[in-house]
């Protein structure tokens, strides 16, 4: 733009990479909660619970939040598949970035894509829609994201997966199904770190300053 | 971003990220509720010195897609010629709380001075200053052209994965664009050549000897004074013709050129012109049109006319300045407070 | 009017034209003794200014000020405007004719004659304007203005171009009967309607009007041409472009009385500066590209151009705080102008401080014909109308501080060299120490010498 304006943060990424071994005394280094395999068994199991719950996978929709709960929705799409032969194995994305009640807190945000599978014919209407994210905390993302769902139409039903539930939360949101429970200090930091998004191996680490 | 003033000088990754979140503007207004909360409680003021209802109602339909208020201070009519009005009316603003100014005038560089003159902190959003520029009126070419010309675009149903803008993240390398007309006056033609060119394309600038400025051969495209022998020879992918103001051709021993009929036969667009370009290739007018004089009915009205969808990508690009104007942490940082940290950091692995 | 000022002053250790170091003193507003350091007679009451290092030049003399009283004293004031000039290092300004009422009669060239004289700060000479109300229609009576207590013996519609091509060779022929000059200001105003900056690269970008540079040249051509028809004198103001100097140089090479001036900003601003859209770079003649601004240096440094002229031209805030297009054109020069001088041409090598001398004081006098009193050369018994400048100090300069009563210097937020240390309006101090020395009564004398 003009000299001096400021750029827009082409991602929300933070600021410091908590692998970078830290100098600030009292500060821990990571540590890895949940590996490659126990990502994978939680996937797996919470695929088995959404059928088991919804009694099949009829009028099922995964709606990942970007950018790892559509990853995350993409290999529990592939799980529903294996488990329930019947379901088509598509998901979707939903962007809750223009439904966050911290815009003005934060550098410019970019907006992500929402993309619906093509045989919706571009309606949520009475499905049974399950959001899933990577970590819960204060609850922000998702009452966004039921925001954003609201503009889409209207659900039967919606559900909330997470692969970690960190607890603090801020608003009166809970998920129907969780990876992992981890309790954790309010300064600390969870990173989930995905194969195909981030690259090495999927993990859970927590780091920052322990209570 | 905190101000949009000028394509010159643009980022080809803030031009992209523009046209990006443009997409996903134009996505949402498909729906049946168009109306985003995003900018809820923030305020916008459409400040017009000229009339231009087209670009005013453009931006107040962007601005209330985003749940903005809106204010429209219309300017024109008053005798606010003399300058003290703009500080004075700027300092209103100021007064009035206003988050951005969407800024039309005719005195090039009136935006610039809003945004640097220490008068207001508002964002300051350019509506066309005098002939200088014009941003989201090129934006909106450019993302015109982008879905048009790059990338594979369904038109299928809205919000489904076929009409995903798979062009997104592109530019526009390779392209080839002829800008047609009065480029001397014309700040849609600045801001585009400037625009057009960071994002890979090719200009071309078309117009009789008059009507380009002295000192052109700095600007970072070519220049033609043949409109035929551009398009056969050239072979344009998009062909933008502009506005040709009225009393360019009336004033007497000063007028650019002798007669609108003879500027129509060399300068003008027609269907036997459209029938020279290649087949994939656009046709673009910023609005409003004389038909007969820069452009023929048949032209204008050709399947391959894309001008009534310029209008409609209009509001998206504005949604998307807006956007990226507003969304953001104030230039003060009277919104952040340390103590909130922790609870907006809910998406800390994103 | 108090008594007449008894000061004697001596200067200790001064550079005259920047030469060796010498001591002067001033004694009954002259020169009284010129000599060696230590070896001159100083009067016991003397008061001793240590100027050690300091150049010591004849009073400068502006043969283009706009000092805007009559009609915008909002802007400035005979007053103001000459204490300014003091500020400055003049002597002596030539007040520009685009008054309210305009500088166009005996009556009003002779009121701001008045107004010069009872300020005080500098011999104050009107211009008259060469048509009636700058119409450009009309010759004004510039017999009466000459014949006038203000003796008036240069003209100019400055602000306005004298296009009549017949109405212009009527004046520089009326002029002759009293060796009068008429000063063109050089812009045809055709090619310049709604003209809003040089005409070129940057205007393309920034979507500014074009003013081209033929504007100005096409005027000095054919006006060099009727001064040579005719057989008069003719003064070019301001001129701001390459193809000018080379139409001055070609004049000058075939015998054509023509001088020539060029303004401090000319000689160092581009039209670059309009990118940002502030104002107070909005200026007529317009800036114009770093290759017309060696082009007047090189002029200036070869006699081509025969002065600097500040062209002076201050404006209330209220004009310049708005829209490039609806603000005033013009800016302050009074204060700025030696150290520009001195930036571009001294501290660059290219001229001398007797170079400075010439193009600051004795041509812009002998052009004004006011050199029974200005631009005199520095000796004794000479008039002591004398500027001291430090050469070696720097400073800031900043709108507000500047004494003249607008803000608009182009120069504000730069370091310029050279300071005015002091200047003696016939040996008397109007700046002493760097500051202007207020409330010092006129003397008589000073009076007189004004009208000699």
């Amino acid at each position: 733009m003009n000299p001096g304006s400021r750029m827009p943060e082409s991602s929300a990424l933070p600021s410091q990479a908590s692998t970078a071994p830290s100098t600030d005394p009292g500060v821990a280094a990571e540590r890895t909660v949940l590996g490659e395999a126990d990502i994978a068994r939680a996937l797996t199991r919470i695929a088995h619970e959404i059928v088991e719950r919804n009694k099949g996978a009829a009028d099922l929709l995964l709606l990942g939040i970007p950018t790892r709960g559509v990853q995350l929705a993409h290999r529990l799409a592939e799980r529903l598949t294996q488990i329930e032969p019947a379901f088509d194995g598509e998901y979707g994305t939903l962007d809750v970035t223009m439904y966050r009640d911290d815009l003005r807190r934060q550098p410019t945000r970019a907006v992500g894509q929402t993309v619906l599978p093509g045989s919706l014919d571009g309606t949520i209407d009475d499905k049974v829609v399950v959001l899933v994210d990577d970590v819960l905390f204060s609850g922000r993302t998702i009452r966004a994201a039921l925001d954003a769902l609201n503009d889409l139409g209207r659900p039967r039903v919606v559900q909330l997966a997470a692969l970690v539930d960190r607890g603090h939360r801020e608003l009166p949101i809970r998920a129907d199904y969780v990876g992992k429970n981890l309790p954790t200090s309010r300064s600390e930091r969870v990173r989930v770190r995905l194969a195909d998004v981030d690259g090495g191996t999927d993990s859970v680490v927590i780091s920052g300053v322990a209570p | 971003m905190k101000h949009l003033l000028t394509t010159q000088g643009l980022s080809k990754d803030d031009a992209i990220l523009l046209l990006d979140t443009s997409a996903q503007m134009a996505a949402t207004q498909s729906r049946e509720n168009k109306k985003l909360p995003t900018l809820r409680g923030r305020t916008v003021v459409n400040l017009f010195y000229e009339d231009s209802t087209r670009t005013r109602i453009s931006f107040e339909t962007a601005a209330k897609r985003l749940s903005a208020d809106v204010i429209n201070f219309s300017a024109k009519g008053s005798s606010v010629s003399k300058g003290e009005s703009l500080k004075d009316t700027a300092l209103t603003l100021h007064a009035m709380g206003a988050d951005a100014v969407v800024v039309r005038h005719s005195a090039s560089g009136a935006a610039h001075q809003l945004a640097h003159a220490g008068w207001l902190d508002a964002g300051v959003l350019n509506a066309g200053d005098g002939m200088h520029q014009h941003p989201t009126q090129a934006l909106l070419d450019a993302f015109t052209i982008r879905r048009h010309l790059v990338g594979n675009v369904g038109t299928g149903v809205p919000g489904s994965r076929q009409s995903t803008d798979t062009s997104a993240g592109a530019d526009l390398s390779g392209l080839r664009i002829a800008i047609v007309g009065d480029v001397l006056h014309s700040r849609v033609a600045r801001s585009n050549v400037y625009l057009l060119r960071t994002l890979g394309a090719e200009v071309t600038l078309v117009a009789p000897p008059t009507l380009v400025p002295v000192g052109v051969e700095t600007w970072p495209c070519r220049v033609s004074y043949h409109l035929d022998e551009t398009l056969e020879q050239w072979q344009p992918d998009a062909v933008m013709m502009l506005r040709v103001q009225r009393e360019r051709m009336s004033g007497g021993s000063g007028s650019f050129f002798p007669s609108p009929m003879e500027y129509s036969r060399k300068f003008g667009f027609d269907a036997r012109r459209l029938a020279v370009l290649p087949d994939h290739s656009i046709v673009m007018h910023p609005g409003p049109m004389n038909r007969g004089l820069e452009i023929s009915a048949a032209a204008a009205d050709h399947p391959r006319s894309v001008i009534v969808e310029q209008v409609a990508n209009g509001v998206a690009v504005r949604m998307a300045a807006l956007y990226l104007l507003l969304a953001g942490t104030d230039e003060t940082g009277t919104e952040k407070t340390g103590t909130e940290k922790t609870s907006t950091d809910e998406r800390n692995t994103l | 009017m108090s008594a007449p000022s008894t000061t004697t002053y001596v200067l200790r250790g001064v550079l005259p034209y920047g030469t060796d170091a010498v001591d002067v003193v001033l004694a009954d507003g002259v020169i009284a003794a010129i000599g060696a350091p230590g070896t001159v007679e100083v009067p016991e009451s003397a008061r001793e200014v240590r100027a050690e290092g300091h150049v010591l030049l004849p009073g400068l003399v502006d043969l283009h000020t706009h000092l805007r009283e009559p009609g915008r004293e909002d802007a400035e004031t005979v007053f103001s405007g000459t204490r300014a000039a003091a500020a400055g290092g003049f002597t002596a300004v030539h007040a520009m004719a685009n008054t309210t009422p305009t500088q166009d009669t005996a009556g009003v060239v002779e009121q701001v004659y008045r107004l010069g004289q009872e300020a005080g700060w500098v011999d104050v000479h009107p211009v008259g304007a060469v048509t009636v109300g700058l119409g450009g229609e009309k010759l004004a009576e510039l017999g009466a203005m000459a014949d006038s207590a203000a003796r008036v013996r240069v003209f100019s519609d400055d602000g306005k171009c004298v296009h009549d091509p017949v109405l212009m060779r009527r004046a520089l022929e009326y002029v002759k009967a009293f060796d009068g000059v008429v000063a063109q200001h050089a812009q045809e105003p055709r090619l310049t309607e709604g003209a809003q900056m040089n005409e070129g690269v940057v205007s393309a970008q920034i979507g500014l009007t074009g003013w081209p540079a033929v504007a100005e040249e096409s005027i000095i051509a054919r006006d060099v041409l009727l001064a040579e028809h005719v057989g008069s004198r003719l003064h070019v103001c301001h001129l701001s472009t390459a193809g000018s100097v080379e139409i001055i140089r070609w004049a000058k090479g075939r015998g054509i009385d023509v001088t020539a001036e060029v303004t401090p900003h000319h000689l160092v601003l581009t039209d670059d500066l309009a990118r940002d859209y502030d104002p107070v770079f909005k200026v007529n003649p317009p800036l114009r590209t770093a290759k017309d601004v060696e082009a007047v240096r090189a002029g200036l440094a070869d006699g081509t151009i025969d002065i600097v002229a500040t062209d002076h031209a201050p404006h209330p805030v209220e004009d310049k705080d708005c829209e490039w297009s609806s603000a005033a054109f013009g800016m302050t020069g009074l204060e700025t102008a030696l150290s520009v001088v001195q930036q571009t041409m001294v501290d660059t090598g290219r001229m001398t401080w007797a170079d400075v001398a010439r193009v600051l004081s004795e041509n812009p006098a002998r052009i004004g014909r006011i050199t029974g009193s200005q631009g005199r050369p520095v000796a004794v018994g000479e008039p002591a109308n004398l500027t001291l400048v430090d050469p070696a100090a720097t400073r800031a300069i900043e709108g507000r501080t500047q004494v003249t009563a607008s803000d608009n210097t182009p120069f504000a937020g730069m370091e310029l060299p050279g300071r005015v240390v002091a200047t003696f309006l016939r040996g008397r101090a109007t700046v002493l120490d760097g500051t202007v020395v207020d409330g010092t009564a006129i003397d008589a004398k000073s009076l007189e010498g004004a009208t000699r």
